[in-house]
């Protein structure tokens, strides 16, 4: 008798530890939506582990381009994200609102989030998120200290830039059209060596007796992780297990 | 059948003569003798090792990376740190670069550390068990096994075990050991470092000896409500009390302070009273506020609602809530009158001015913080209940408070906190089991533990509970225990004090609580320890008389004191003796006389090979850099010493300036000196004429 109950306590048990792993039932839609468009959080900027420093905002539309209260959006990411929420319905405003966390590994993470239209087919919207490591924050600091002044031409009350000041434009560091096409050795020797080390405008110093190797490639690590187009191998992350 | 009989015939069956019972013991012998290896061929670490092998083997580089891989159980022991470390038996790539693009564990590559893998192992810094040989094990707190491996997100902690020091690539654990100091948690809980001394505070909670003096029992009941109530970015925690707590705290407060010294002259407190009702001169005397530069480190709320100033002193916003008129013009006319040991400076201002001042400050009031709040006269019993209360919440381990004993170690000491035993804590419902969530989830609902619990309740971001957690996670056992030739120690806190007269107008004006010298003081504004060396003397006369920021993109922070010419005298000579820098001696070269030859070349140098008008203005029509000061007079500002040692290396003058080294040969930072030691502002035409 016992054992006739185990085996049917069997497959309940191992059920409901399943349903413990799933993520809690979406809610159920209360409109559909025809497009998906992001309000706010996308190519932010953080180290590996860490939130972003702004939530996702994605805003759902319907076809007249007017807000759509209470579509269902759902995100995805790769392994190691933590989306919180990862799906809900969207507010009166239409938009729906996540805190997300990066996982442990440095790249790039994408963020697909998806609504369902009237007619049952999944709308798209992919948004990129940056995981810095080590290297990378190490990189960004020397960025913030040195080189942001004149190749981010955003300024805040702290830090007025000096992008409008200068003759020849700097590029900033997520133009990848242009820096892409740059070796590691070309990049360490403009850094190392100023402008003139590759026949540009001598208004870029040389930083090589101020910066030791390791740092210029740190500053190099970075480079190549903000970079829009991304840069070259590693590509998108998928963290495993 | 009986089960004897089914036995018996079992051995009949196989054991019945000796040639089977023999074949069946070996083959039951056999079985059991492969137990062991087979559960070493299934076992977790064999099973990547024949995976790396797999990976590598389809590699253009796989004939190098085979020779590098080692098969078998690895390890990392290091008898002096206490490290014995399997994890590269798994992680077999660590030291792969070529495998950077690698993404799946546990076979991506280490990232590029200053660190080598077999110096410091794996645990030193990810935590885990080092021994363990199996995921589960080696990673998460299981059975016997402690130590789950670190988030990333915590991993700066570990650096803080051997750098004591701010490190440049730490700045979430620099954060953590800041606010340590900056919120007042080493004011209660003892946190020794691994030299032996003591984490102390940089904060500096006001005392409370004349509390009566500067404001209203009704203020100070409704402050101990809820601080953040009087000013959002107030440091001082919410005790959570309760209203008949507050009473009694503010009744025994009151009760038990003493009369200050303070100066009242009626004529300031007259133009108070008048300009604090008439808006009219109120925006009159804003401008004193403004050329004062109260700005630079107080903050108010301007309409929008922003906070616009800085947070070296209190928000002003609601100041007039909370101040007696009588004290704050005394305040304004000298703080140290009331706190000896004020960050603030004595601004030499004349009655008048104080009364301005005072005034203005008056008006920025909240009708509706004190608003229907009525408390009766405080009865014997209150206060006894109140000054109890001040006892149990160790309110004198922060303020000074006249009749309470400042308490001895009042808080658990925090020395080993980040090595604490999981076993030996009382998690809060919903806290998960391990050391790092207990840390984040104490800081941040403290009270969650316990209603009874002390601990007050901070306002503080996510990342600033991450950070803090960081550099409590980084004060551990381990930290205690490293030999200290693998350390970083802390800078011995300075203890600098200037001398003479001097020394006191120093003291007098502050300067501290701004600018750095000889290690001691604020970085709001330049580091002053080579002062001397740097400037010429009519120039720092005339900038004390007159300061104004030297950089186009900074606004102007420096007040001015309004000193006498003898104080001016006093300070100028002081600086310029005192402070030298031994690598520049300010009379080794010339302030003017440079042949025009040479001029003319540094020009050339200045503007083609170095390409200085990035970042510096010498022509105001041409030169639009933004980002160094402005040279248009710096030959009167500077000596040509000066410039010339700041030309071959700047950041041996200034640590971490901006400005790159050139590596300039000695006639080029000659010439340069020469040109720039012309910039004389008008002069300079002069001498073109």
């Amino acid at each position: 008798m016992t054992r006739i109950l185990l085996i049917a306590l069997l497959p309940a048990i191992v059920l409901s530890a399943c349903s413990g792993h799933s993520t809690a039932a979406s809610p159920e839609p209360a409109a559909y939506g025809a497009a998906i468009v992001e309000s706010s959080g996308g190519k932010q900027i953080t180290e590996v582990g860490t939130p972003l420093p702004q939530p996702v905002v994605v805003q759902v539309n319907d076809d007249q381009g007017a807000a759509v209260t209470g579509a269902l959006v759902q995100l995805t990411g790769p392994n190691g994200i933590y989306l919180d929420p990862a799906s809900g319905l969207t507010d009166p405003s239409g938009q729906f609102t996540s805190n997300i966390s990066l996982g442990v590994t440095p790249g790039r993470y994408q963020i697909v989030a998806t609504t369902k239209t009237k007619s049952g087919k999944n709308v798209d919207l992919k948004l990129e998120e940056i995981a810095l490591g080590y290297q990378e924050v190490l990189g960004s600091q020397l960025n913030d200290q040195y080189c942001a002044r004149c190749h981010n031409q955003e300024s805040s009350p702290e830090r007025v830039s000096n992008y409008d000041n200068l003759e020849v434009k700097p590029h900033p560091f997520t133009e990848g059209d242009t820096l892409n096409k740059m070796t590691d050795a070309d990049l360490t020797a403009i850094i190392s060596h100023g402008g003139p080390a590759l026949n540009k405008s001598p208004l870029m110093a040389p930083y090589g007796y101020t910066l030791s190797k390791s740092e210029i490639q740190s500053l190099i690590a970075y480079i190549r992780m903000v970079s829009d187009p991304p840069y070259g191998a590693p590509g998108i992350v998928y963290a495993q297990k | 059948m009986s089960l004897p009989e089914n036995l018996k015939k079992f051995r009949q069956k196989f054991f019945g003569n000796s040639v089977s019972a023999f074949g069946w013991t070996s083959l039951i012998l056999l079985i059991l003798l492969a137990i062991a290896p087979a559960k070493n061929f299934f076992s977790d670490w064999l099973r990547y090792q024949r995976g790396y092998e797999r990976l590598i083997s389809r590699r253009s580089d796989a004939v190098t990376l085979r020779r590098h891989f080692e098969s078998g159980i690895q390890q990392i022991w290091l008898p002096e740190l206490g490290v014995v470390d399997r994890c590269t038996t798994c992680h077999s790539a660590m030291k792969e670069a070529t495998l950077a693009d690698v993404s799946l564990q546990p076979y991506r590559p280490h990232p590029p550390i200053p660190h080598k893998l077999e110096e410091f192992g794996c645990v030193l810094c990810h935590r885990g068990q080092g021994t363990a040989t199996s995921v589960e094990d080696a990673h998460k707190s299981t059975l016997a096994w402690e130590e789950p491996i670190l988030p990333a997100k915590y991993l700066e902690s570990s650096c803080g075990q051997c750098h004591q020091r701010d490190l440049q690539g730490t700045p979430q654990l620099n954060l953590g050991r800041k606010m340590l100091r900056a919120y007042g948690c080493v004011h209660c809980h003892t946190i020794k470092q691994p030299d032996g001394s003591v984490i102390t505070a940089t904060d500096d909670p006001p005392s409370l000896t004349h509390i009566a003096d500067k404001t209203s029992r009704e203020w100070v009941f409704a402050w101990l409500k809820d601080p953040q109530a009087y000013s959002t970015t107030a440091t001082m925690p919410n005790f959570k009390l309760s209203d008949d707590d507050a009473r009694d705290i503010s009744a025994f407060l009151i009760s038990s302070s003493t009369p200050a010294s303070l100066k009242l002259v009626q004529s300031s407190l007259d133009t108070a009273k008048k300009i604090k009702d008439d808006a009219t001169l109120q925006t009159k005397a804003s401008s004193l506020y403004g050329e004062s530069f109260c700005a630079s480190c107080h903050a108010v709320q301007n309409a929008a609602g922003n906070l616009v100033g800085g947070n070296i002193g209190p928000e002003l916003t609601k100041v007039g809530s909370k101040v007696r008129p009588e004290w704050l013009q005394a305040w304004v006319r000298n703080p140290h009158d009331y706190d000896p040991a004020t960050g603030m400076p004595h601004y030499r201002f004349n009655d008048e001015q104080v009364g301005e001042l005072t005034g203005f400050l008056l008006a920025k009031s909240d009708a509706d913080l004190l608003a229907n709040l009525h408390l009766d006269a405080a009865t014997p019993e209150q206060i006894a209940h109140g000054k109890r209360l001040v006892n149990d919440y160790g309110c004198a381990s922060c303020h000074e408070i006249n009749g309470v004993k400042r308490p001895e170690n009042f808080a658990p000491e925090l020395t080993k906190i980040g090595s604490k035993p999981v076993n030996q804590l009382a998690f809060a419902p919903g806290v998960d089991h391990n050391l790092y969530s207990y840390i984040g989830a104490k800081i941040k609902q403290p009270r969650a533990f316990g209603a009874s619990l002390k601990m007050p309740q901070y306002t503080f971001t996510p990342s600033q509970v991450d950070a803090l957690t960081s550099a409590l996670l980084s004060h551990n056992e381990r930290a205690l225990t490293i030999p200290a030739a693998k350390t970083v120690p802390a800078l011995p806190p300075s203890h600098y004090e200037p001398a003479g007269k001097a020394g006191q107008l120093i003291a007098d004006l502050n300067c501290f609580s701004c600018h750095a010298i000889n290690g001691r003081g604020g970085d709001m504004a330049p580091d002053l320890t080579w002062e001397g060396s740097s400037v010429q003397r009519d120039w720092l006369l005339q900038f004390f008389r007159d300061p104004n920021t030297l950089r186009p993109a900074l606004i102007r922070r420096m007040p001015k004191f309004n000193l006498t010419d003898a104080e001016i005298a006093t300070l100028t000579d002081y600086i310029l003796t005192v402070y030298q820098s031994p690598k520049v001696d300010r009379d080794s070269m010339p302030l003017t006389g440079y042949p025009p030859g040479q001029v003319e070349l540094g020009k050339q140098l200045y503007y083609s090979k170095y390409g200085c008008q990035s970042c510096h203005i010498i022509d105001t029509k041409q030169d639009k850099g933004y980002i160094g000061p402005t040279l248009t007079h710096v030959g009167s500002r500077l000596t040509a010493a000066w410039v010339y040692n700041w030309m071959k290396d700047p950041a041996a003058l200034r640590p971490g300036t901006q400005e790159p080294k050139r590596n300039m040969s000695d006639d080029d930072a000659r010439a340069l000196t020469a040109f720039l030691m012309s910039q004389r502002g008008n002069e300079k035409q002069e001498a073109k004429r």
